[in-house]
């Protein structure tokens, strides 16, 4: 917004396949949040495409990018981005309110949703009644409630522990192990390499882009739980 | 609008944010209140100067006499002006065509007065049949004075309420006999005035006979006008000034009187009078209309100012909303539907709380000047109109622009 604009990408040329999970990482400032909100439809870039789903995503008015937002992605935050006075129940239930699904449909999915992320019990309860770990995993289940495309989870594990990290991330390897393509912003080694592959990005460009062997995140707790 | 879905939605905000919603409809209630509060304080003053004018005909001219204060034509000041028949012929032949009611007055105070073992102290008014509209008085029993009476001098008495109520108690008083200042006379009406108890305790009695009982001769004490009506108030005060002025010139001529001496013959316009009310009512409401637009602007600017700290405490939710898809429109939708939701309700409950306590304690209220305070149903509906269509242009321009905050923005954690 200011009157100094900064260029924060410079030159980022990648492209990922369905059913991959891609982690992007690099050190603040790199750009790596910046890619993803503009992967995710919330920033524009100033120059260069997009294509998703064989869509170009350009010149998007604030209507047509809800829509795809609706459509195609899930948004899975550091800071979580609950509503605060709804249940969780209804926070996942909220991008199906938008794509206009009605009401006893809508709690149907969405309590399916917090089955899977293991929250059933806690469909009544509000965020702040919830612990880090378990609102980040209403998060996972409320990006997962409109079946989007694309998953973009921007530090998921950034205010969490380790076991939980570890736990959030064994969730997402399992959504991801179900063909969902997900990608992760992280500045953790050990959270990128539960991903297959790793984007790292320094100063606004890509410095190298593998694939890696997936460390299960199963493991990773368990192993760090006999450690202590 | 009936989109049962978004109904659920600001039901379930508003269940959820008590403490806001309850911030909002306060502010738009109590303007509400305010405003119906104190135009019905304004409606009942009127009410209450508008009874002060309901005793007599509201467009009674009276005449009476006093002592001159000026010398005129040799005649020394301090010389006692008597109103006579004559007088009373003069007035009426020359305006007959104008007049509506007109009747001379010969009148004693304390004229003592007894049924069997009841006896009271009242003014005793001789006077013609057209008295009894003069003085807006409405008949309970009987009937009122007639030309034949005054034409043979009938001892026929009408008595007001209230000296019914003395001499009879309740029991027939139609054709029975009352002594007046030892005179029989026999009662053939009683009347009720809407002036109260102080105008019932007279009795009328033909004015010949009073003239004749009394050993008058053909003296007046006054004399009493009304014109006929006219279609609007103006014409008729213009009329009736003229009618005064006329009067008053033609008695001053005829008993020798300084056209500048403002004792000797003393007019009465009750209309001129009506006029000055009429200003100070209007000026009164224009005074509580004034008090109460400003109360009007005060809950639209306070309303504005709880939308803008609305918007701005959910930028946030906002903006979560915009990241999993909810469009622009839904935003500003979302946030006037709950805004005119409740400042529509909280406005009727405002307005029917207010006429609740106006209906229950106006009536209660009953000084000389404030009178069955009361306002119109029609136009407190349109303040809460007025209030509600406000609070949601002011409600729009914050959401307008909260829609169109880019989602990354509003979700930048602080």
């Amino acid at each position: 917004m200011g009157n100094n604009s900064l260029h924060v990408l410079k030159g980022i040329n990648f492209d990922v396949a369905e059913g991959e999970l891609v982690s992007i990482m690099g050190s603040s400032g790199s750009g790596k949040s910046t890619l993803l909100n503009i992967l995710g439809m919330l920033d524009e870039a100033d120059e260069g495409s997009y294509t998703l789903d064989g869509k170009v995503i350009k010149n998007l008015n604030e209507r047509i990018a809800a829509k795809y937002r609706n459509q195609f992605l899930g948004f899975i935050f550091q800071s979580f981005n609950l509503i605060n006075y709804k249940s969780a129940l209804d926070n996942v239930a909220m991008p199906l309110y938008y794509q206009g699904v009605n009401r006893n449909l809508r709690t149907e999915k969405a309590m399916h949703y917090l089955d899977k992320v293991g929250l059933a019990k806690w469909a009544d309860h509000l965020p702040n009644e919830l612990s880090g770990g378990q609102k980040q995993r209403v998060a996972i289940a409320r990006a997962l409630a409109s079946n989007p495309k694309v998953l973009l989870a921007d530090e998921p594990t950034g205010a969490l522990d380790t076991r939980t990290s570890y736990e959030v991330m064994e969730l997402i390897q399992g959504i991801n192990d179900e063909g969902k393509t997900i990608l992760v912003v992280t500045h953790e080694e050990d959270i990128a390499h539960m991903t297959k592959r790793i984007v790292n990005l320094k100063d606004g460009i890509i410095l190298d882009d593998s694939k890696v062997t997936q460390v299960r995140a199963k493991e990773a707790k368990e192993k760090a739980l006999s450690h202590v | 609008m009936f989109n049962i879905e978004r109904w659920q939605e600001i039901f379930e905000t508003i269940r959820k944010n008590k403490l806001r919603t309850f911030l909002t409809g306060l502010s738009v209630a109590s303007g509400i209140f305010i405003l119906v509060i104190l135009l019905a304080i304004g409606q009942g003053m009127q009410n209450g100067i508008a009874k002060e004018f309901e005793d007599d005909a509201a467009n009674r001219i009276s005449v009476w006499t006093g002592v001159t204060s000026e010398e005129y034509k040799g005649l020394n000041p301090g010389r006692r002006i008597q109103l006579d028949n004559q007088d009373y012929e003069l007035a009426e032949n020359k305006n007959i065509d104008k007049l509506e009611y007109r009747s001379g007055v010969y009148s004693i105070w304390g004229g003592l007065t007894t049924y069997k073992n009841e006896t009271g102290s009242y003014r005793i008014e001789g006077v013609r049949g057209d008295y009894q509209f003069l003085e807006n008085e409405t008949l309970v029993a009987g009937r009122y004075i007639n030309q034949k009476d005054l034409d043979e001098y009938e001892k026929v008495a009408i008595i007001g309420n209230r000296v019914y109520q003395d001499l009879f108690k309740g029991k027939n008083a139609i054709g029975e006999y009352i002594q007046v200042t030892g005179v029989k006379f026999k009662v053939v009406g009683i009347y009720t005035d809407p002036g109260g108890e102080r105008e019932e305790t007279r009795v009328f009695i033909p004015l010949t006979t009073a003239q004749r009982v009394f050993n008058a001769g053909d003296r007046l004490r006054s004399m009493v006008f009304t014109l006929e009506q006219k279609d609007n108030f103006e014409e008729a005060l213009a009329a009736s000034e003229a009618f005064s002025q006329q009067l008053e010139t033609d008695l001053k001529t005829r008993h020798t009187v300084a056209p500048t001496d403002e004792r000797a013959i003393n007019i009465n316009n009750s209309l001129e009078n009506a006029k000055r009310f009429y200003d100070l009512m209007d000026m009164i409401r224009y005074f509580f209309w004034g008090v109460g637009i400003c109360t009007i602007i005060a809950g639209v600017v306070g309303v504005s100012n709880i939308m803008l700290i609305i918007v701005k405490e959910r930028t946030k939710e906002i903006g979560i909303r915009k990241a999993i898809g909810a469009q622009p429109l839904s935003i500003i939708g979302m946030i006037l539907h709950e805004s005119i939701f409740v400042t529509a309700i909280a406005g009727f409950f405002g307005l029917i709380f207010s006429l609740f306590l106006l209906e229950m304690v106006g009536p209660l209220i009953e000084t000389d000047y404030i009178r069955n305070p009361s306002v119109d149903f029609g136009v407190a509906i349109a303040t809460v109109i007025i209030l509600v269509v406000a609070g949601a242009i002011a409600g729009f321009f914050p959401a307008y622009r909260a829609s169109n905050i880019k989602p990354i923005v509003a979700l930048r954690d602080e």
